[in-house]
């Protein structure tokens, strides 16, 4: 029987809450046995010269092993992203310049965790401080650069060569811009960056990391260390988050590798949340101006996008995300023309990479932003105008004028459901009442319709499935789950071929020598391409085990069928186990899969918020959301994945942002100024059921990992703009902070508060 | 996230404590609930030489109706005052300002003695002892002394304290069934107020809208005057200073000042 679709619990839970997880942190490894602590001394300041650096006294702390300055390691400074100007590259430590607050300069080996801050404080770096660039507009005069060398400051363009047109709003009766904040946020997951390494006799090292690809993680560090791959051995322990921010390998994986070599022991790193919070790759940050125009019956006819993109001090995986944000510029909607661009800016800031949804929540957020913004210039209902310009089920696959190849949709359906559900009509008259009272508490109520690419990046993944001679199996996968739950997916997909039990099916991940191709856990891949190749490997394996069961069982292939782990002639009582054929001969298949392109999931959302106009607080009441990935494997783990991602969309519309001063001082760099945000802000979240399935894998399954993330940040900033626009409130950036919504309402008072028709239809 | 290493001594009495103090005041710290001073320590912002944990002294932990007061020990948990019956029916402010402090975790280990001597502007208790009139009690092997919650700050993180001297009780009159009110705003549910007005028959204290916790004395004489609510709370930010930072400028702090005294002043008329 069939366990596919069904609520199959976490089989990695017992464990994790038990005797809990094993992080890097906490392994206990006989090869780790004697290893030294690092502790890295990093820069207090965001743009300056190193004059001096004096370690003779930390030299002399109790426990220090050794202390090692940039000029000590004899590597390369790397480009941490190929694609960014040839210049703008990366010491391990620094040793002539700092860019950004958190950039390690010294490095500190304790034998014991404890002592390392004390060494590290008896550190004595001069600094010749310099103007620092956090603004992307200063960033963009390149006044002040932070690679003399390159001579500007942007790191990497596209679609910078062509003007834009300037006819290009022709025939539009109505046509808006606005320049809006996409901000800075961090990943912030519970487990901070770690690392361990250690080399052998063999002349390989060891190295285990918190990654969300081992195998990427891999190639990464020994490029960086000029060592053959081969050399390389990645071990993934558990691992708690990473939200894209640990896609592959950190610079401090490589620096912690080479002090175990240089000092030829053991050595091992974990970061402080302080740290943490400057020292890891944050998301987002982008600063968008867009134009849309359009006929006055709502009909939009040209959009446009141009974007500022933050790398950071040091170009990463962000200085490719607009790739995405300009493919998926014009979302759900069937725009006639559509241009974009994007210039990728360095700044004295942390490194800008993958975030939950990198790249496309940016580009939901601006067209989103823009329908609502044209559907009050022309007075009509937001989720009307939506509806006039969403691509309909008979047009796909519609290739739009992104560049996006989408698949599969029925957008119309995903919107109709969540207006449906949420009592939109009701909403409204409850809002024109309040208006209508002039009541303190007002409600918003904010509609976002979305489609977003999963797996992007990498489209093949490995897999292989082995059956034992006791009869228990072992997956092997190239994902690396983090949270996502695959020890009980990628059984539930074996166990559909072998009829093997999940209990006696145990998948491993995240070890290269076991696991040497693999593309790792990111831009929600997983199940449509390493799931599906672990089902396609049990199913060749049912096949495998079908030919040599008929030689032994002298039958037809035909006849035969697999039911619970055994091979039997259909009809007859003749059989025989998997596990005895695993006895007489190897049972195993490796497998590839190949979807040879991404899939485009939607959805929809509406968010509903009450908004004290006197303090200028909201609070989400309510959120409704389809998101379509295609047929559930696990409703649980699918739901697990909608709920993180609603919330950390909720939470970037209201709560989080990460701050610099002019100075380049990080100001949310500790928990209790960061907006992390609790269940407390959070409703419970109504989530419904929808599934189109792609062509493009045989289960039709797309990627839910980021889809909550994607809507539900649209919605709710919609939701608190639509609460205050009777007020005349057009636009207010993320996160709607009560301060910021606050002088919204003030400025748009003091401004007269330019009346608008709320009188408005309802769909 | 490592502090600089220290001595730790752990008296069991008050006198104990006093002593250490005698001989190490000045390089030494009282550690009561840690929820304080252990951040400050972790981030080195702080580097006391002697770290004197008071948190299991039992003499300093009571809650006890005492004549026209309540007599609450320093050592008294946030949990201790947010549970307890007598607070409930002869403070009850006391008891809801307890109960908006941090999350559940904070509350089980902060104490009202570590929260009024750690004088942070942005506390809660603090404005809340001051809306009620009340009297913190020092005591040094010099003797003991009353000082009046109105002249116990001197400006952010400081108080009139001396190095040799510990905050023993808090004293604050029984208010009854006079109308008192609580309006803490914040972002999230667990954080520190942005703005905190505290209402007790007929007195207002703010959080976070200077260098210490203030009373809304202007709006106090408007409401002794015989002014409405609307026109007294309009007077809440007269003669404060309030910090501007990420969740607030100064002009919105003096807002939301006036908005939450109209609110609480509303809700404690009742
Ligand atoms: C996550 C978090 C959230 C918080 N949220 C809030 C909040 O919303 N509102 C709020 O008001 N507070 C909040 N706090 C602070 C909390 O209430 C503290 O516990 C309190 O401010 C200090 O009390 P303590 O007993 O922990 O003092 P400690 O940290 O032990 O000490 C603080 C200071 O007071 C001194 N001290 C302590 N006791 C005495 C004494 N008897 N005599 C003389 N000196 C003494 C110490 O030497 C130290 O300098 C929060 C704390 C945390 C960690």
């Amino acid at each position: 029987m069939s366990i596919m679709g069904t609520r199959v619990v976490r089989t990695e839970d017992p464990q994790f809450l038990s005797r809990g997880a094993t992080y890097t942190d906490d392994l206990i490894d006989e090869r780790l046995t004697g290893a030294l602590h690092l502790t890295l001394v990093r820069s207090p300041l965001a743009h300056a010269r190193i004059t001096a650096i004096d370690v003779e006294e930390a030299r002399k702390a109790p426990g220090v092993a050794a202390v090692i300055t940039g000029a000590d390691i004899d590597l390369p400074a790397a480009l941490l992203f190929p694609g960014a100007d040839k210049n703008m590259v990366r010491s391990w430590l620094a040793a002539d310049k700092v860019r950004f607050v958190g950039e390690p300069v010294v490095a500190v080996l304790t034998e014991e965790a404890y002592q390392g801050q004390d060494a590290a404080d008896l550190v004595e770096i001069d600094y010749d401080p310099l103007p620092a660039v956090i603004d992307l507009r200063a960033a963009a005069t390149d006044e002040v650069l932070l690679f003399e060398d390159a001579g500007t400051n942007t790191s990497n363009g596209m679609g910078l060569d062509d003007a834009f047109d300037e006819n290009f709003f022709d025939g539009c009766d109505v046509v808006v811009t606005k320049e809006i904040v996409n901000q800075r946020v961090a990943a912030a997951s519970l487990e901070t960056r770690a690392a361990s390494a250690v080399w052998g006799g063999d002349g390989r090292l060891t190295l285990w990391c918190s990654t969300q690809a081992a195998q990427g993680a891999k190639a990464e560090v020994a490029g960086w260390l000029g060592v053959e791959a081969d050399l390389v051995h990645v071990i993934t322990p558990d691992v708690g988050g990473g939200f894209g921010a640990k896609i592959g390998a950190d610079p401090e994986f490589a620096v912690v590798a080479w002090l175990a070599k240089h000092t030829g022991r053991p050595v091992r790193w974990n970061e402080t949340r302080s740290e943490n919070m400057t020292g890891m790759v944050q998301g987002r940050a982008q600063l968008q101006t867009f134009t849309i125009g359009g006929t006055k019956d709502g009909k939009v006819l040209a959009y446009r996008l141009d974007v500022l993109q933050d790398a950071g001090a040091y170009p990463r995986l962000g200085a490719v995300l607009p790739m995405f944000t300009r493919m998926m510029a014009p979302g759900v909607y069937d725009i006639p023309k559509v241009e974009s661009r994007a210039r990728i800016l360095v700044t004295n800031t942390t490194s800008i990479a993958a975030y939950r949804g990198a790249g496309r929540p940016e580009a939901t957020a601006a067209i989103e932003r823009a329908m609502d913004m044209f559907a009050l210039e022309i007075g009509m209902d937001a989720a009307e105008v939506r509806r006039r310009n969403l691509i309909q089920p008979d047009q796909f696959p519609f290739t739009t004028k992104g560049g996006a190849p989408y698949d599969s949709g029925e957008y119309e359906k995903a919107l109709d459901m969540v207006l449906e559900a949420s009592g939109y009509t009701g909403l409204r008259a409850e809002q024109k009442r309040r208006r209508e009272a002039g009541e303190v508490v007002q409600l918003g109520i904010g509609v976002s319709v979305f489609v977003e690419i999963t797996g992007g990046g990498a489209f093949s993944e490995d897999a292989s499935v082995q059956v034992h001679p006791d009869g228990t199996v072992t997956v092997l996968t190239g994902t690396s789950p983090h949270g996502q739950g695959h020890a009980t997916a990628w059984a539930m997909l074996a166990n559909e071929h072998l009829g093997i039990p999940i209990d006696k099916i145990t998948v491993k991940h995240g070890d290269t020598d076991l696991i040497p191709r693999g593309s790792g856990t990111m831009g929600s891949r997983s199940l449509q391409t390493g799931g599906v190749a672990v089902y396609k490997a049990a199913g060749e394996l049912v096949e495998l085990a079908k030919q040599r069961a008929a030689d032994l069982l002298e039958a037809n292939v035909d006849d035969l069928e697999v039911v619970e782990g055994r091979v039997g002639v259909k009809g007859t009582d003749k059989g025989v186990t998997l596990a005895e054929l695993a006895g007489k001969e190897e049972l195993k298949v490796d497998s590839v899969f190949d979807s040879g392109a991404p899939t485009f999931p939607f959805g929809a959302h509406v968010a509903v918020v009450e908004l004290d106009t006197e303090s200028g607080k909201a609070v989400v009441d309510k959120i409704i959301t389809v998101d379509d990935a295609g047929p559930v494997l696990n409703p649980l783990l699918c739901e697990g994945q909608r709920h993180g991602g609603i919330a950390q969309g909720i939470s970037q519309a209201l709560l989080e942002e990460v701050v610099y001063d002019e100075d380049g001082n990080p100001l949310t760099a500790t928990f209790a100024d960061y907006g992390f945000p609790s269940a407390a802000e959070l409703p419970s979240f109504t989530l419904l059921d929808m599934a189109t399935p792609t062509h493009l894998n045989p289960l039709g399954v797309k990627g839910i990992g980021e889809a909550g993330t994607i809507g539900a940040t649209p919605a709710v900033q919609s939701a608190v703009v639509d609460a205050v626009s009777h007020l005349g409130v057009r636009h207010i950036d993320m996160p709607a902070s009560p301060l910021r919504v606050w002088e919204a309402i003030e400025a748009a008072r003091s401004e007269g508060g330019a009346p608008i028709d709320t009188a408005r239809s309802t769909s | 996230m490592i502090p600089v290493g220290f001595d730790y001594e752990r008296p069991d009495s008050v006198d104990g404590a006093l002593a250490l103090l005698a001989e190490r005041g000045e390089d030494a710290k009282i550690l009561a609930g840690g929820h304080s001073l252990l951040p400050v320590m972790k981030l080195r912002l702080a580097a006391p030489e002697l770290v004197i944990d008071i948190g299991r002294i039992a003499e300093l932990r009571y809650i006890r109706v005492d004549g026209d007061e309540v007599a609450i020990g320093a050592g008294t948990r946030h949990h201790d005052l947010e549970a307890s019956a007598e607070i409930a029916a002869e403070v009850p402010l006391l008891g809801a300002v307890a109960r908006t402090v941090g999350d559940p975790q904070v509350r089980h280990r902060g104490t009202i003695g570590g929260s009024l001597a750690h004088a942070d502007p942005a506390s809660d208790l603090p404005a809340a002892v001051l809306a009620l009139g009340g009297t913190v009690v020092l005591r040094s092997p010099r003797g003991e002394r009353s000082v009046p919650i109105t002249d116990f700050y001197t400006g952010v993180f400081s108080t009139v304290m001396e190095p040799d001297e510990l905050v023993v009780e808090i004293r604050v009159p029984r208010t009854g069934t006079a109308g008192w009110a609580y309006e803490k705003f914040t972002r999230r549910a667990n954080d520190w107020a942005i703005v905190g007005v505290a209402v007790v028959d007929g007195r207002v204290g703010l959080v976070n809208m200077g260098q210490t916790p203030l009373r809304a004395s202007a709006t106090e004489a408007a409401l002794a005057g015989g002014a409405s609510i609307d026109e007294a709370a309009a007077l809440a930010a007269e003669g404060t200073d309030p910090p501007a930072d990420l969740a607030g400028t100064k002009a919105y702090r003096a807002h939301l000042a006036r908005v939450l005294t109209k609110r609480a002043l509303t809700t404690a008329q009742g």
